[in-house]
């Protein structure tokens, strides 16, 4: 009686819990769940995708436990006890072999999503790309418009179905560039150029931040990506050059120290090649640095 | 001239705000409480004779679980505090820590719970546990074994000495360049970061090869390797990752610090150096690390359960190839912590491929268990509770590692608090609960009492569900874009309700660990009620349940047989007991030794040194242990024998106490 009690307030209690878990989640925002762009929407296939096949293990397993342990308990007596039961070839074998064309299945799967959503990639469209250069500063990121002849810290405004090119870089330590919504993250680094494609397939404001500790600032290097219509971004575009705010190369030296919760700043003008003599600031007379970019972009095999 | 002599310390080192004074005050008052304790109840002598210079792996191994239990709980303060921390750092508040103390923080848990809980838990069992279960009297090279537990303590007194003079490293437990380098960490911090793990890391290198020397030369007659105990294989399995794994940690530490100190360029951005090559070396250790903490876990399941189903383990061919395909399929798998870094996509799928490959062994391992279950006659004893604990929380973290596993949903979940809910599903409820059921598995054999039951389970109630409470939100955090580390967020991304839950999770665990106390305290206070007399309280399986507990120092009176599996199981049917009367002989057993605690205490000068760059101390330390050693190895007189008569009178005294 006592017993039973318990277990049925033990039930109710996670029938609760489950409940107010499941109405927090209903409303909250969960991004990589709910992508706005073509990537991050295959991103999150494959999660679900991985995620169903593991269960196929996982589900026997539990059941198994429990079934186990309640069945095997030393109090049923009638339960069968053979002590010296110590193995069963076809058995094992199933449990060798099930799981191993499981992960057959997933390899497949991971060798085709790997090569088809490689952030090095370039993503098919009829339509122009949009070049960004990013480079991630203590604690802030400055975006360049290279074509536009504009940058912005902490603020990105992309026009929606057009894929966008990231080149990254850091002026400082490692960081890793994220932006949940449109698609994963790619690591920044100082002498270092790394690529990432994204699409925004719908219009909105996004949180963007670095999944890499970087120091003191690290917690407030956030930024807002916003997409919207073309005419959006060259409104915006057009604002930004009537601001007569340039970016010199001496403003550069002073937004590259160290500043933490950097508001948003956008820039009207950036000097010719800042990228490239950003990166060129670790390439040094030694010709290491050089081919230490090589090396990754060999690695990166399939651009 | 005396600013020199001190190199990088002055007065500024000591800490003035509160938390950290609260710490220091915590750690100097226990200090000074069991300086006090010991004078008073005049136990310094027992505590050198008996403890300290002792080469008994019992007496070693309870002192690397003591260490473990007590960073246990450094570990979970800091937990708790980061907790605290996240929970209440939103929008216009900013919580109780700065950020640099914060990252302070999380790089001191990661540290501690890794290499001085994970490992001394872990090197504490395998002393306890594997002489004996293998019917050996002891290790194969004794001193070393004292040696490499010292070294062990030296690191653990290094880490805990940051708190006081100066401070730790913020650059997170694997102290990343650039960010590590000395241009952006100007501090002591990492310094001491890199001495307290290269002091104890070589303890654990010199564990290793003691240890798998040990299991390969000095089994019982007739222990083949496959009739040997599972837990043994799995330490063998885990030893061979430890002697290849950790000379790549000294070498990395080693060329951080040429970096730091001597201004050199091996992982710098500029200069020719490239911090990539520091990732993949750190994890080219760092993934072994994890299975070298689990394979023993692992092996711990695979005696608990038999004992507790009263039947063979089952598929015993399939677990040993599954310990040795994990120990190989380790050292593949290392770039699957940095899938981000941009390696080009066969890279990338290679070594996902590699990191899936895993999960097909540890199945294997996990179906043989439950299937050592069926039909049996299972008592749901704490060891047995722990296991399925293990079960139920291990399979969630192995689906997330799956889901990692494939390069491009890792791109979506990496450094997210996805990826921290992850590890610590596999390392708590692997490690963790693992070396727990361990614990209370041995204790009785170790000490001759039972630990509480009854407190026992509470604090496993209390552990079960504070786990699930404090990360299944980090999972779902993680999905809503919370990168980990962060020391506060904006209030607008609603992320607070999960990191209040989960902080809540903690209390509870917290709540276990108070039971645990407890359960220590009370079962120390009832030990006559539950004193084990038979030798085997559990109904075991295996030859460290032949003796009686706790053992005497040689263990065994006579070496034992094995001819079978389950040696002491088969031996316990009825008709098979061996009933021939004892013949004792002398025995050879090793002296104490201070060469231990006196080359770690060298060792511990020199790292201070080095941190400090207080360059002359740094020399007395490096010629202090050269000096040591030699004079150690040049002892020719460390074994002294236990006549045949004394072993029989031992024996007799024994029997008449316990039987």
């Amino acid at each position: 009686m006592n017993k039973k009690l318990k277990i049925i307030i033990f039930i109710l209690l996670a029938l609760i819990a489950v409940t107010l878990a499941i109405g927090y989640l209903k409303h909250a925002n969960i991004p990589v769940l709910e992508p706005k762009g073509s990537i991050g929407e295959k991103e999150k296939n494959l999660i679900v995708f991985a995620l169903v096949l593991s269960l196929v293990v996982v589900l026997p397993v539990y059941a198994l436990l429990f079934a186990f342990a309640w069945r095997y308990r030393a109090s049923n007596k009638k339960a069968k006890y053979s002590p010296d039961l110590s193995g069963n070839w076809l058995v094992e074998a199933v449990w060798w072999l099930i799981p191993s064309i499981l992960i057959a299945i997933l390899s497949v799967v991971t060798w085709n999503s790997s090569h088809q959503l490689d952030p090095y990639r370039s993503l098919a469209s009829d339509k122009q790309p949009m070049n960004i250069q990013v480079v991630a500063l203590d604690w802030k990121w400055l975006f360049i418009y290279p074509d536009q002849h504009i940058a912005s810290v902490n603020y990105l405004q992309v026009p929606t179905n057009t894929p966008i090119n990231f080149q990254l870089t850091s002026d400082s330590v490692m960081n890793s560039f994220w932006l949940p919504q449109l698609g994963g993250q790619i690591y920044t680094m100082p002498g270092m150029s790394t690529q990432l494609h994204l699409i925004a397939n719908k219009a909105g404001s996004y949180y963007g931040s670095s999944a890499n500790i970087s120091g003191n600032g690290f917690a407030g290097m956030t930024f807002t990506a916003k997409a919207g219509s073309e005419s959006d971004f060259n409104n915006w575009m057009k604002s930004v050059k009537h601001q007569d705010q340039p970016l010199t190369m001496s403003s550069y030296d002073q937004l590259a120290k160290p500043s933490q919760n950097n508001p948003v700043v956008v820039y009207s003008s950036t000097p010719p090649n800042l990228y490239d003599s950003i990166m060129s600031k670790y390439m040094g007379p030694m010709t290491t640095g050089h081919s230490e970019h090589a090396d990754m972009q060999g690695m990166g095999g399939m651009q | 001239m005396f600013a020199n002599l001190l190199g990088r310390l002055t007065w500024s080192a000591i800490p003035t705000d509160a938390i950290t004074l609260g710490g220091v005050l915590s750690m100097v008052g226990a200090s000074v409480l069991i300086i006090i304790l010991l004078t008073y109840f005049k136990r310094w002598k027992w505590l050198w004779r008996e403890w300290l210079t002792s080469l008994d792996p019992k007496k070693i191994g309870v002192m690397y679980i003591v260490v473990g239990l007590i960073m246990l709980l450094r570990g979970g303060a800091d937990a708790l505090m980061m907790r605290t921390q996240q929970a209440t750092s939103v929008g216009a508040h900013h919580g109780i820590l700065n950020a640099n103390h914060f990252q302070q923080v999380f790089s001191a848990h990661g540290t501690i719970m890794i290499f001085f809980v994970g490992m001394g838990l872990m090197f504490g069992l395998i002393n306890l546990v594997v002489p004996l279960q293998i019917g050996s009297r002891d290790v194969a090279f004794p001193f070393l074994n004292s040696m490499s537990f010292w070294l062990f303590a030296a690191g653990m007194v290094l880490v805990n000495l940051s708190l006081v003079i100066g401070q730790f490293s913020s650059a997170g437990w694997l102290a990343y360049p650039p960010l590590s380098e000395l241009h952006f960490s100007p501090g002591v911090g990492v310094d001491y970061w890199i001495w307290s793990l290269q002091i104890a890391g070589i303890g654990s290198l010199l564990s290793g090869i003691n240890f798998i020397v040990t299991i390969i030369k000095m089994r019982a007659p007739g222990m083949s390797l496959m009739k040997m105990p599972m837990f043994s294989w799995s330490v063998l399995g885990a030893m061979t990752l430890v002697i290849f794994a950790f000379p790549i940690l000294t070498v990395t530490l080693a060329l951080l610090y040429l970096d730091r100190a001597m201004g050199m360029h091996f992982f710098t951005a500029a200069g020719g150096g490239n911090a990539m090559m520091y990732v993949n070396l750190i994890w080219a250790w760092g993934h072994p690390e994890v299975y070298i903490l689990i394979l023993p876990a692992f092996g711990v399941f695979s005696e608990v359960v038999p004992t507790f189903s009263g039947k063979k383990l089952f598929g015993y061919t399939s677990m040993v190839w599954a310990i040795w395909g994990i120990v190989l399929l380790s050292f593949l798998v290392w770039l699957h912590h940095f899938f981000t870094m941009g390696a080009g996509a066969d890279v990338n799928a290679f070594f996902g491929i590699m990191t899936m490959l895993i999960a097909i062994p540890t199945g294997v391992k996990i179906f043989n268990w439950l299937f050592t279950m069926y039909r049996g006659r299972i008592r749901f004893t704490t060891p047995m509770l722990w296991f399925m604990g293990f079960v139920l929380m291990f399979t969630i973290g192995g689906v997330a590692g799956v889901l990692m596993a494939v390069p491009p949903a890792d791109f979506q979940l990496h450094n997210s608090l996805f990826l921290v809910a992850h590890f610590h599903t596999m390392i708590v409820s692997g490690v963790i609960f693992g070396y727990f059921a361990g614990l209370t598995y041995w204790f009785p054999k170790i000490f001759g009492f039972r630990l509480n039951e009854r407190l026992g389970k509470y604090a496993f109630g209390c552990w079960l569900s504070g786990f699930f409470l404090a990360f299944v939100p980090l999972y779902f955090l993680g999905l809503m874009g919370a990168t980990r580390r962060l020391d506060h967020y904006a209030s607008n991304l609603g992320w607070q309700p999960l990191f209040i839950v989960a902080g809540v999770g903690v209390l509870l665990i917290g709540c276990g660990v108070g039971f645990q106390v407890l359960q220590l305290t009370v079962s120390i206070m009832r030990r006559n009620q539950n004193r084990d007399l038979s030798g085997d309280p559990w109904n075991g399986r295996t030859l460290e349940w032949t003796t009686v507990s706790p053992p005497p120092e040689y263990n065994f009176a006579v070496i034992p047989e094995a001819d079978e599996r389950d040696a002491f199981w088969v031996m316990k049917k009825p008709g098979r007991h061996s009933g021939t009367e004892e013949h004792y002989k002398a025995i050879r057993m090793p002296k104490n030794s201070a060469a231990g605690i006196v080359i770690a205490g060298f060792a511990l000068l020199g790292g201070f040194g080095a941190v400090w760059h207080i360059w002359c101390l740094c020399t007395v330390g490096l010629l202090g242990v050269i000096c040591a050693v030699i004079v150690r190895t040049s002892n020719e007189d460390s074994e002294y024998t236990i006549p045949a008569a004394k072993v029989a009178k031992i024996e007799a005294e024994t029997k008449e106490r316990y039987v």
